[in-house]
Formats: C-alpha cells, structure tokens, sequence
C-alpha cells in the first residue's frame, strides 16, 4: 500500500474538487431521495385514503390551514439569497486561501506529459477512449449526450412528479437518470481522475505508479475469432453483429420498459416518434458498458471493423 | 469697580450684538434642527425618494415594489411559493450557479490587466501574478476553484431539477436551455485551461482539442474525413486552434472565447433561462402531490 502516492493524487490542486465531487453527489442524491421517499409514504397514504385525498394540501411540509400560499420575496427569500451569497464567498475564500492553482513548468511541446489529462469534467470522455475509437468517444458519443439531455423533456409523457421530489412516481426516469449520471459519468470521471495514471493503466488507489509498467495485453477483434479474414466478410460480419446488438438492446430496454402496468400506460402516451428516439438514445447509452463488459471480460477491441471507421 | 463701570456699557453693547447675532442666527439654526431631525428619517428625503421610489415599510404593496421597482431584483416575483423559500426543494444550486458565474466575471476582468495572450509573456505573467501583483495570487486561486465549483454547482443544479421533474410540461424547453449553459460551462472553463500556458493546459488542451480531428467528416483522422479532402491544415481542428499544434494561435483563440465569445453567448442563454423561469410559472414546486388516478389518457 503506497500512501504516498495515494496522498499526492488525492492532493493534486486540480483533483480536490473531484474529492469533494466523491461526497457531494451521493449527499445530494440522498437528500433528494430521502425527500422523494417521504413524499412517496404520503402519496400512498392519499391513495388509500380518498376522503384525505380531497382536504390534504399534499405536500410534506408543514402547513395550517390559514397560512398564505405565498411569501413576499423581500425579505423572505432575498435574505436567503444574501445568506447564500456569503456562504459561497466563505467557502471560496477559505478554498483559495489554503490551497493553490495549480502552476506547471512551462508549455514544453517536446516533453509529453504521463499521464496527460483532459480537465478533469472531460475524463469520462476521455476514459471512455478506453472502449472507442476517438470518433465515437470525442465527437458522436458526446454529441448525443447533449442531444439526448436536451431531448428528455420530449421524451418523458409520465406526467406525474412534475414539482416535487418521488421515485415510486418516476422509478423507470430517475434510475436511467442515475444510471447514466453517476455510473457512467461521475464514476468515469472519478476513474479518470484516481484510477488511471502513465500510459493511461488501471492503478488501483495506493498502488505505485510505475511509469516502466508493461501490460501484456493481447486485444482481439471479434471477428479474429470467429475467423473471418476478409474485408467484405469482416465488414458484413460488423454490422450484422452491431445490428444484432441493437435488436437485442432495443428487445431488452423494452422488456424493462413495460415491465409494470404503470409503464405500459405511459408508454401507451408515447407516439412512435418518440419512443423510436428514446430507443436509439438508450440504447446507445448501452454501447458503453456493452463495450466495457466486452473489453474487460474477452479483451475484444472492435466489433465492426471497415477501412473507414471501426467500432 | 472702575473696571465694572466701565465695563458695563461694554457688555451691555457686547450683549446686544450677541442678542442680534443670535437672532439673526435663529432662522439658520431651526433650519439646520429640520434638517437634522430630517436625518433621522432618511426615507423622507428627496434623495432617497429619487433613488428608491417606493416607500420602505411594511406593507404588502411596498414589499412587492421594493422587488418590482428595482431593476436587479426584478427577476424575482414579487411574491413566491412559500415552500420554495426552504433551503431543501432547490438546494439553492441554479442561484449559486449565477453567484459564481458572477464572482468569476469579476475576478476574470481583474485578472485580465495583468494578463498578454501571447506566448512569449502569458507564462510570466502568470508568475508576476502569483509573486509581484498584491493579492494576485488569491485573485487566481478564485477564480480556479470558482470555476471548478461552478461546474460541480451547474451538474448538481441538473441533477435537482431532474430529480424534481421540474423540465416536465410547460419547462421543456428551458431544460434544453440549461443544457447548452451546462455545455458552455465546460466551455468557458475548459478555454480558460490552457491560458496559464504551462505543462498541464498545454496538454489538457492538447488531448482534448486531438478528439476533434477524429470528427466524422470534418476531421482528417475521422471517418470520412479524408474522402472529404480534410487534412491537418483544413479540418475543424485547425479551425479550433488556428493552427496545426497548439501554439500561440491557440492561445489567443482560447483567451477570445475564454473572456469575450463565449461569456456573450452564456450570458444571452442566461437572459433566456432566467426569463423562462418566470414565464414559465416561477419555480416548479414544491408543488402539491399528483397521485396516479389523476392521470389523463
């Protein structure tokens, strides 16, 4: 166990945030999920209860009957705002004070850095260079997370949940969300940030970083073995097995879909249009882990190979 | 004694003079009594009343137009849901998001008097910044980890608001606002990354701007990049960093849209989404619960 070299990844100036990254998105995610909880046992008690249904002003805040609904902004919500204000200038200031930027030697194009990081809200996209040829990692794959986040308002008919913390109103939406934010985002992030280092290898936390590392690794295309050699049959073979992929991702996210009553109304919303575009979306998303569980599992590199592109 | 009486018609003349003085004295004096008793409530003044407009008591009206009348507090309602005012629904995260977008623009502009974007100079500037400039390092320091909190603020406030379902009908299209201010986030930190012009932008920038030349179509590495006549003089790569290697084009392409394009085009969607909030009802919630036999078909 390497402490040192666990202590000066840890304390890389640029890395803290990813530190404090580590413990703020699972606060966050229980604190939104402790109040979506308590709103799901009130939910199910108006359920029940019909009559209570009628009166309750539903909600778990507090409340009583001759409370206005509404606050004047000045003083009760611009005070909040100060407060905040000053928390934040506290928080940066002390931040600021006790630790530095970060000041390299000068830009030296002849010396590479090892490991030479993207910044670190840029590491999953490099991390996932792991898996995919830049074209996907660095161009394709980002263009659709950021057409697919834009997309989610159109692609999401459940009504219910609209204002309010829960997750029994919303399970299918809020675990794709958590799924694809914290196991395929912040965890590739937080990989990129601590895991790997020279030559981009996988060091576990307190494993030295050995820059003369050599990993044997052998990666194999897909269709090495099943032994197709030409380029036409190589081709052909890829984008049947990507097809096949596709078909079979498309079959399963569907299964997952309309696997409660619930669901299958809400999918019954749907037009074909927009459940097409949430199947290409998610399925997609799946590449990635598909990929990794390939990489990791049968050391398989492509797929598809063509003279263009390979995937 | 002589002294007394001669002294008398004196004082009698001294005392007349002072009486006259005092009298004349008097007009001035109860002037300068108004004005002090004036003092005490500011709020009366013609100067506070040009400034401010609305009186400061409190009354709902003039709570509502101390928000309505002044021009940075305008963006709020005058009046919201009492539940959004707790720290728990929002987390304050959107807001805080601003605050730092603020902090940083100042912080951004102070740096910039010290600051060339050439490559003989940026490096030692930077130095200067750090060992000469009084508090130039802390002023650095701020605006780093005010970035880099920024972006941690911007991730969680997306979080919250999916978490809430709040980009659900009629806040549909502010979410995908949001999302391009997320994307420019990353942008405008990611541009200001290389400007220090030391080992760790340089390479940053270098592998993150190598993705682009394996664009499909537009990049000479990509995928039908050559079929398309690119090449590492005329694909979207060279048009990023103005150059073939990240050089001091690069640079000054970084700090233009570090500190002038992209703070233009963040703050534009920034109007649009702040505006958006209000016309699309203020905040989402907390909103009273919706339970499943509500549902329409």
């Amino acid at each position: 166990m390497d402490w040192h070299q666990l202590w000066v990844i840890i304390s890389t100036p640029d890395n803290v945030p990813i530190v404090g990254l580590v413990f703020l998105v699972p606060f966050y995610i229980w604190y939104g999920l402790r109040q979506g909880f308590a709103n799901d046992r009130l939910i199910a008690q108006l359920e029940a209860d019909p009559e209570m249904a009628k009166t309750h002003h539903r909600k778990t805040q507090p409340y009583k009957s001759g409370w206005a609904k509404e606050l004047h902004v000045w003083p009760f919500l611009l005070r909040m705002e100060f407060l905040a204000a000053l928390v934040v200038t506290v928080i940066l200031m002390v931040w600021s004070i006790t630790l530095n930027a970060p000041l390299e030697e000068p830009a030296n194009p002849s010396l590479t850095m090892n490991p030479a990081k993207a910044p670190w809200y840029f590491l999953g996209l490099q991390e996932m260079l792991v898996y995919f040829d830049p074209w996907m990692a660095g161009v394709i794959l980002p263009t659709l997370i950021v057409v697919g986040l834009m997309a989610i308002p159109y692609l999401d008919t459940n009504p219910l949940g609209c204002g309010y913390y829960t997750f029994k109103q919303r399970k299918y939406a809020i675990l794709t969300f958590l799924f694809g934010f914290v196991g395929l985002w912040v965890a590739m992030v937080i990989i990129g940030t601590f895991i790997r280092g020279p030559g981009w290898m996988w060091f576990w936390p307190g494993q030295t970083w050995d820059h003369n590392r050599l990993i044997f690794e052998t990666n194999r295309d897909l269709h090495e073995l099943v032994g197709i050699t030409g380029a036409w049959g190589q081709g052909i073979f890829g984008a049947l097995t990507v097809g096949l992929y596709f078909a079979v991702a498309g079959w399963v996210v569907h299964k997952l879909f309309t696997l409660t009553e619930f669901n299958r109304k809400i999918y019954a919303r749907m037009t074909l249009l927009q459940y097409l575009t949430l199947q290409m979306l998610l399925t997609t998303m799946m590449l990635l882990p598909a990929k990794i569980l390939l990489r990791l599992v049968f050391r398989i590199k492509y797929v598809w190979v063509t003279p263009w592109f390979n995937i | 004694m002589a002294d007394e009486k001669q002294s008398k018609p004196e004082n009698t003349e001294a005392r007349g003079l002072f009486k006259k003085v005092k009298e004349g004295v008097k007009p001035f004096q109860d002037k300068l009594n108004q004005d002090l008793e004036a003092l005490k409530k500011p709020e009366k003044t013609q100067l506070w009343k040009s400034i401010l407009r609305v009186k400061h008591d409190e009354t709902p009206r003039s709570r509502s137009l101390g928000v309505l009348t002044n021009v940075f507090l305008h963006l709020h309602p005058a009046r919201i849901n009492r539940d959004a005012v707790r720290y728990n629904y929002t987390w304050g995260m959107g807001g805080i998001t601003f605050y730092l977008f603020v902090v940083l623009t100042l912080t951004g502009v102070l740096l910039m008097f010290y600051y060339h974007p050439s490559k003989i100079v940026a490096f030692r500037d930077i130095l200067y910044l750090e060992h000469d400039v009084p508090f130039g390092k802390l002023l650095r320091n701020m605006h780093r980890w005010g970035a880099h909190l920024m972006i941690i603020t911007v991730w969680l406030h997306m979080m919250r608001v999916f978490l809430t379902g709040s980009y659900k009908k009629p806040r549909e299209f502010n979410w995908s606002v949001g999302v391009i201010l997320l994307v420019l986030t990353m942008l405008l930190s990611f541009t200001g990354y290389l400007l220090p012009d030391d080992q760790l932008g340089f390479w940053a920038v270098t592998v993150g701007t190598n993705m682009a030349r394996a664009s499909p179509m537009l990049g000479h590495e990509g995928p039908f990049g050559p079929q398309m006549g690119m090449t590492a003089y005329n694909d979207v790569r060279f048009a990023l960093l103005g150059g073939s290697i990240v050089d001091s084009n690069a640079l000054l392409r970084a700090y233009i849209w570090h500190c002038i394009g992209i703070p233009i085009i963040t703050a534009t969607f920034m109007i649009v989404h702040f505006w958006r909030v209000r016309k699309d009802g203020g905040i989402s919630g907390p909103a009273p619960m919706m339970l499943e036999k509500e549902m329409k078909f």
